[in-house]
């Protein structure tokens, strides 16, 4: 073990962490924004709303990241339609490539959990709601969206550490992540050791940094549904 | 579009080995979640400090990584191991048990959590009766805890099986001939990446699919009654 290699090539590391945070932060955000209409479909009586949703959830949650990454990133090129595109510089590039398919992943996920949770709401917050006079608009938007935000919040920080952690699949198209970083300094000083082992005390890190968060997040928004002692 | 130039066979060759990668470590992840969750519930500090230690290291890291590590850095010991006791030839791992063995570990520490909630819905009182009777502590395991327990697994088992048929993709970075190596190679013949890793998709989405079916006729048969209680 020889950890000075790693401690010369930390910048390398630190400039991974940052491409990872940052993929990872805007896909979830971006992904969120998908979820809510996409949920919200899934539930409709409209087939016409309810169908494309529900298969877009179960193609992109019945298969691996890495494939979506694979046909997003590799395999658009072979479409003549998005090459003549506007769009193409973009699919051209390995960043856009990776957030667009982690989006598209996460917002699958999301929008179950985001389903779940609308459907476990108390129906009596619901009836307490109709009787103040609500509109549905109304009821939606301030009694069903925060209260299963609220629910849903344990089952969501569960998604991001596995974007977090899916989001290592960027490495394997020469993105410079976390495990981008790792694999080019286990090719460059062949020290698989050093190299994936550090790699793994940043995902760690960055891991218990999204549990505490998510922590501090349910101790403010779940604090009145708390067991009493 | 949907013309696989006669690379159809061989990406489905592929798909076999998948399956095999797949089955071979929900083998190794079973045996290794069921001692892990015995582990976790152990009465003595140890094995619990190992259990625990085990289930929270695996579910920081990505498999992607820890797949890196074992691999690579599995090949450097046994190899550094090797020359030690005076063995000079290269030895090399195979990606099969690489892969196998990494996925393995991960989902066993997922399981792991999966059966300790399984055997703490056990009543107590059953493996106590187990023992009263004169029943070993691996008789009443096999014979009382194990059965039942595993009715109360089933989701959570289900679940954790989508995940890892999903996490197999990754074995064709540390070089195993699956179903997705199988289909870059056919892609870069071809230049049709597109319809390749759309194949792909589409026998994984099979599968998933086959499993959900599956697993909601066990959970059905297993437990009806557990179904009519909630």
């Amino acid at each position: 073990m020889d950890f000075l290699l790693i401690f010369e090539n930390l910048d390398l590391y630190w400039q991974g962490a940052l491409t990872t945070v940052k993929l990872v932060t805007l896909s979830l955000l971006l992904g969120l924004l998908l979820a809510l209409p996409l949920a919200v479909m899934r539930r409709s009586g409209n087939p016409l709303l309810r169908l494309p949703a529900w298969s877009y959830i179960y193609v992109f949650r019945g298969t691996p990241l890495l494939i979506q990454l694979f046909v997003i990133y590799y395999g658009f090129g072979q479409l003549e339609a998005i090459k003549q595109s506007l769009l193409w510089p973009f699919f051209q590039e390995a960043y856009w490539c990776a957030l667009l398919a982690f989006t598209l992943n996460t917002a699958a996920y999301t929008a179950e959990i985001i389903r779940g949770a609308i459907e476990t709401t108390p129906e009596g917050e619901l009836e307490a709601a109709r009787a103040f006079g609500m509109s549905h608009g109304q009821i939606f938007r301030r009694i069903l969206l925060p209260s299963a935000f609220r629910r849903a919040l344990p089952a969501y920080s569960n998604e991001v550490i596995f974007l977090l952690h899916g989001s290592a699949v960027a490495g394997i198209i020469t993105l410079v992540d976390i495990t981008g970083a790792a694999r080019i300094v286990n090719s460059r000083f062949y020290n698989p050791f050093e190299a994936f082992i550090t790699a793994a005390l940043f995902y760690m890190a960055l891991t218990f940094v999204v549990i505490w968060l998510f922590k501090r997040l349910e101790n403010r928004w779940l604090g009145h549904l708390r067991a009493r002692s | 579009m949907l013309n696989f130039d006669g690379y159809a066979p061989a990406v489905l060759d592929g798909a076999l080995l998948t399956i095999e990668v797949a089955l071979a470590s929900l083998v190794m992840a079973t045996l290794l979640g069921i001692l892990g969750a015995l582990g976790k519930l152990s009465r003595k500090p140890l094995p619990r400090r190992l259990a625990a230690g085990y289930t929270t290291l695996i579910r920081s890291i990505p498999d992607l990584v820890l797949m890196l590590l074992i691999y690579f850095g599995g090949q450097a010991v046994v190899n550094q191991a090797a020359y030690a006791v005076g063995y000079e030839d290269y030895i090399e791992i195979s990606p099969f048990v690489a892969g196998v063995g990494t996925i393995g570990f991960i989902f066993g520490a997922y399981l792991a959590e999966t059966f300790r909630g399984a055997i703490l819905a056990v009543p107590p009182g059953q493996l106590e009766a187990g023992y009263a009777y004169g029943m070993s502590a691996f008789q009443v395991f096999r014979r009382i805890l194990f059965p039942q327990m595993m009715r109360h697994a089933l989701p959570g088992f289900g679940n954790n099986w989508l995940v890892l048929l999903k996490t197999t993709a990754l074995v064709s970075v540390i070089g195993l001939d699956d179903m997705v190596r199988k289909a870059s190679l056919a892609a870069g013949a071809t230049q049709k990446p597109f319809t390749f890793y759309l194949l792909v998709a589409g026998v994984f989405l099979a599968f998933t699919t086959l499993s959900t079916l599956l697993l909601q006729w066990a959970e059905r048969r297993y437990s009806p009654e557990l179904k009519r209680s909630l």
